[in-house]
């Protein structure tokens, strides 16, 4: 309703697809846990009343965020280490992400991607030219990002955040810039970095090897026991049990509330299954069929989010709507391709069907943000 | 900046796409490669939502069943084998920690129908997208209860085996295996290791372990069978063949001594001049060891080799469970390059590292019954589908010619004889023709013994097959202990008429 009055011009298929993703996501959660689906609940009751203030409050110019990118820029920095701050910040499966306030758990990477991507768009918009020339001085703020980035996963062991944040760093720098260079460069930088910083933290470089060889068959160290097992018993345990659950669905998948998702002792055999392995779960009780439908529904989410930005007239929003699109199909490729073992896996949450407040709040933002710029896209094109 | 941002959206599509593909690999490429993995716990719980098909005997008798228990909204199965210790060898086990042996194992696809043809394929993806229970596959079997459990108490706790076959078919109508135990044990807490303890009266056989099939017993004079049919197929010798018998026989300048006398053990038989017929009639250990030198150890075991030593035993169990005939050297099947290395005379009746599965034995006197041609053994009748069609009906096979069929009907004869007037006089039958051969092998220790019979009738028209090992009898003699269990089984056979 908001929608309609506020951006009534807007792109008419993206929040009917967010809605659906979200319906799929409080389903199978529902079948999970029952008690979380009421809890996702509230959460996206909270998330649409975000929609619907950001698209009220902005509905007139949202381009005035360019105004204040820098505040963006720290805001960003700030939520991205505000796990690490002593009292509020929690560790969990290894990493620093989730802060919490009494019961409520947040993690503040989520808002912080939105807040990079509206930085990244400002500061781009304003300096592509003299980027492009390769000046020195003007690539500082770029390489606090870098530098933030390996901080980042330095400190909180997160791979996950620093490959996604990094990522959206990389496509929008090239689309402001145009340089493949830049990119190579960029992605060089990374890899040296991440490869230094994962010589220093264990928790990343297990990830790489439970990644290269999840099955052993001779008997490795496991800490967690403290004794010898085999690495699909202990490090590569929920990596592999996730493989096994999308391979138990096959084809058509068991039918919704027919997957097996607690083993013979009566535990859940993957933990996480409602956050980060959700995708595991889906694809066993849905099949082929149903995650290849998924995986369609977010394919044509990205496709409609870069035609707002082809359809955008001025250079923030197309970054703005570029960044918001690419780091959406980004994050659905780092965690879907971690449990596919198409890269190492990170935890991270799949937008809009993940059990997740913070994720849920910042997609519906992500959503908002899409909506403004098709809409003053429209309106342009319809007044010219 | 329109030109980067549909490179950028190609490279956000491309990603997403990698996802289906990298999908699709696991659910189906990869998908059975993961199920078969030991630590997959969801197809742990999986194969026990399938409600495994039903094992059953030739007459409909039950030997493995189903319980079901809810759990969380799933129906789970568990196995129950009702007639306990019967032949828990051969029909083996299925757990809930997934562990398959015997024909719960071979038969594990059609027991819980993944096997693939399109109709059943169809019909299971609509079971489970219907969220019904997936039914297996019933296994109707060749075993015949009633023989089986009459095979086991006569073996009485002795270690050893009794294969019964059907002498046209190869249908296998008992195959008992002793030490036994109760297949209901295995799933039982601390059941496993009940089991393991189990020795039986030999001291040292696991109850596990298929004796019929991977027990391998020195064959002794059962072996003269082999050693016969070599001497008639080569046209070298004829049944009436003259022999001159002192009591032993002299190989590379030692005497080698018949068996000892039943009346006085401490001399030895000495028959004087007797035929080749005589020879295996009364199992004299010199008249054999003349033919091996005569033929050489080559033929001997080129014979043994048609007849199926030196290779498993075709039949639909476990391939780690059907151990080769032959001869053995370091615990590992031995086949002479230099044939100089075998003593053709110690072989010629069956000692010599020689040594043969009860199976294997039953095979030979199946070819002799059958007129030179090996049936193949079969222990599954017919597998049928949840809705009563037949998924398969074995029909029974042949493994090809072993020997002439005038060789086999002299051999016949002379297994008659043995019967009649030999040394298996303990299995004759009245009214009925009954075929044998006796066997006594030394195993290390003196005096003790493994106590072979072999045996088909009737022997004018043979139908049945017997094999019979009792292992490690102290002073049990082939005749006196095992040829009247394969009288017993025999009879058994004899009066179902069919």
């Amino acid at each position: 309703m908001v929608a309609r009055f506020t951006v009534p011009l807007a792109d008419p298929y993206l929040l009917p697809m967010a809605a659906l993703l979200t319906a799929i996501g409080v389903t199978e959660i529902y079948r999970l846990g029952p008690g979380n689906a009421f809890r996702q609940g509230l959460w996206i009751v909270i998330g649409v009343v975000a929609f619907g203030a950001t698209l009220f409050w902005l509905h007139r110019d949202y381009r005035v965020l360019e105004r204040y990118k820098y505040v963006f820029g720290v805001t960003a920095i700030v939520l991205l280490f505000l796990p690490l701050a002593p009292g509020i910040g929690e560790e969990i499966n290894g990493s620093r992400l989730w802060i919490h306030f009494g019961s409520l758990q947040f993690q503040p990477g989520e808002l912080g991607k939105i807040a990079l991507i509206v930085f990244l768009a400002a500061y781009l918009r304003e300096k592509r030219e003299v980027l492009a020339q390769g000046r020195l001085k003007d690539w500082g703020p770029l390489l606090v990002i870098w530098g933030g980035a390996m901080l980042v996963l330095f400190a909180t062991d997160d791979l996950g955040s620093a490959l996604l944040y990094y990522g959206i760093f990389v496509a929008m720098l090239y689309i402001a810039t145009a340089r493949i260079a830049f990119v190579a460069v960029a992605i060089g930088l990374f890899l040296v970095g991440s490869f230094a910083v994962s010589q220093g933290t264990p928790h990343v470089r297990d990830r790489v090897t439970n990644w290269l060889s999840p099955w052993t068959t001779h008997k490795i160290f496991c800490p967690a026991s403290g004794q010898m097992d085999l690495r699909q018993n202990c490090q590569s345990y929920q990596e592999v049990q996730s493989l096994y659950s999308i391979g138990h669905g096959g084809f058509g998948g068991t039918g919704l509330g027919h997957g097996i998702f607690t083993g013979r002792s009566g535990v859940q055999v993957i933990p996480d299954l409602n956050t980060d392995f959700i995708y595991s779960a889906l694809a066993q009780e849905l099949g082929l069929i149903g995650v290849a439908a998924l995986l369609l529904l977010y394919m044509a989410f990205v496709l409609r989010g870069f035609r707002i930005a082809l359809t955008a007239t001025d250079g923030f929003s197309k970054l703005l709507a570029a960044g918001l699109s690419f780091g959406f199909a980004f994050q659905t490729f780092v965690i879907v391709g971690g449990i596919t073992r198409v890269i190492p896996l990170t935890g991270i949450t799949l937008p809009f069907v993940s059990y997740g407040g913070s994720s849920v709040v910042a997609n519906f933002l992500l959503v908002a943000g899409l909506l403004l710029i098709s809409n003053r896209a429209n309106r342009q094109e319809a007044g010219a | 900046m329109n030109k980067q941002l549909r490179h950028i959206s190609v490279i956000a599509l491309v990603l997403l796409a990698v996802l289906i593909g990298a999908t699709t690999y696991w659910q189906t490429w990869a998908q059975a490669g993961l199920a078969d993995r030991k630590d997959n716990q969801t197809q742990l719980i999986a194969r026990l939502t399938v409600d495994r098909g039903k094992i059953l005997a030739s007459d409909g008798t039950v030997l493995a069943t189903n319980r079901s228990h809810r759990k969380k909204g799933l129906t789970l199965f568990t196995r129950h084998y009702p007639q306990n210790d019967l032949a828990p060898q051969v029909i083996g086990y299925s757990t809930s920690a997934g562990n398959t042996t015997g024909l719960e194992a071979t038969l594990d696809d059609y027991l819980t129908g993944a096997n693939t043809d399109l109709s059943n394929t169809l019909q299971q993806e609509l079971d489970r997208l219907g969220g019904r229970t997936v039914r297996g596959n019933n296994v109707i079997l060749t075993l015949r209860p009633a023989v089986q459990r009459l095979a086991l108490d006569q073996l009485a706790g002795r270690c050893g085996a009794v294969v019964a076959l059907d002498a046209k078919t190869g249908a296998v109508y008992a195959m008992a295996s002793s030490p036994t135990y109760n297949a209901n044990l295995v799933e039982q807490l601390h059941g496993y290791a009940k089991v393991l303890k189990i020795q039986g009266a030999c001291g040292d056989a696991s109850a596990l372990q298929n004796n019929a099939t991977q027990g391998l017993y020195t064959p002794g004079s059962t072996f003269k069978l082999i050693t016969a049919s070599a001497a008639l197929d080569t046209g070298k010798f004829t049944p009436s063949s003259p022999f001159t018998d002192p009591g032993y026989c002299i190989e590379y300048g030692n005497k080698v001594f018949n068996s000892s006398a039943p009346d006085s053990p401490s001399s030895h038989e000495t028959f004087g001049n007797v035929t080749l017929s005589e020879g295996l009639e009364h199992s004299i250990n010199s008249v054999f060891c003349n033919v091996g030198k005569a033929l050489g150890a080559q033929t001997i075991l080129e014979y043994a080799k048609r007849y199926g030593f030196y290779s498993q035993p075709p039949i639909d169990l476990p391939p780690d469970t059907i151990k080769p005939s032959g001869l053995y050297k370091d615990n590992k099947l031995w086949f002479p390059k230099d044939f100089s290395k075998v003593d053709p005379g110690r072989l010629a009746f069956g000692q010599e590292r020689m040594v043969a599965t009860p199976l294997q034995m039953a095979l030979v006197a199946a070819t002799i019954a059958n007129g030179g041609v090996q049936p193949k053994p079969y222990l599954v009748q017919k597998i049928v589908a949840p809705d009563g069609s037949t998924v398969v009906k074995t029909t029974p096979q042949t493994l090809g010619r072993v020997i002439k069929p005038q060789t086999a009907a002299e051999l016949n004869q002379m297994m008659q004889l043995v019967v009649q007037g030999g040394t298996g006089t303990l299995a004759q039958i009245p009214n009925v023709a009954v075929a044998g051969k006796t066997g006594t092998a030394e195993v290390g220790n003196s005096n003790y013994y493994n106590a072979w019979f072999v045996s088909f009738a009737p022997a004018d028209h043979p139908r049945y097959v017997v094999a019979v090992v009792v292992a490690k009898q102290l002073n049990g003699f082939g005749g006196s202990i095992s040829a009247p269990i394969a009288k017993a089984v025999l009879e058994k056979l004899l009066a179902s008429r069919r």
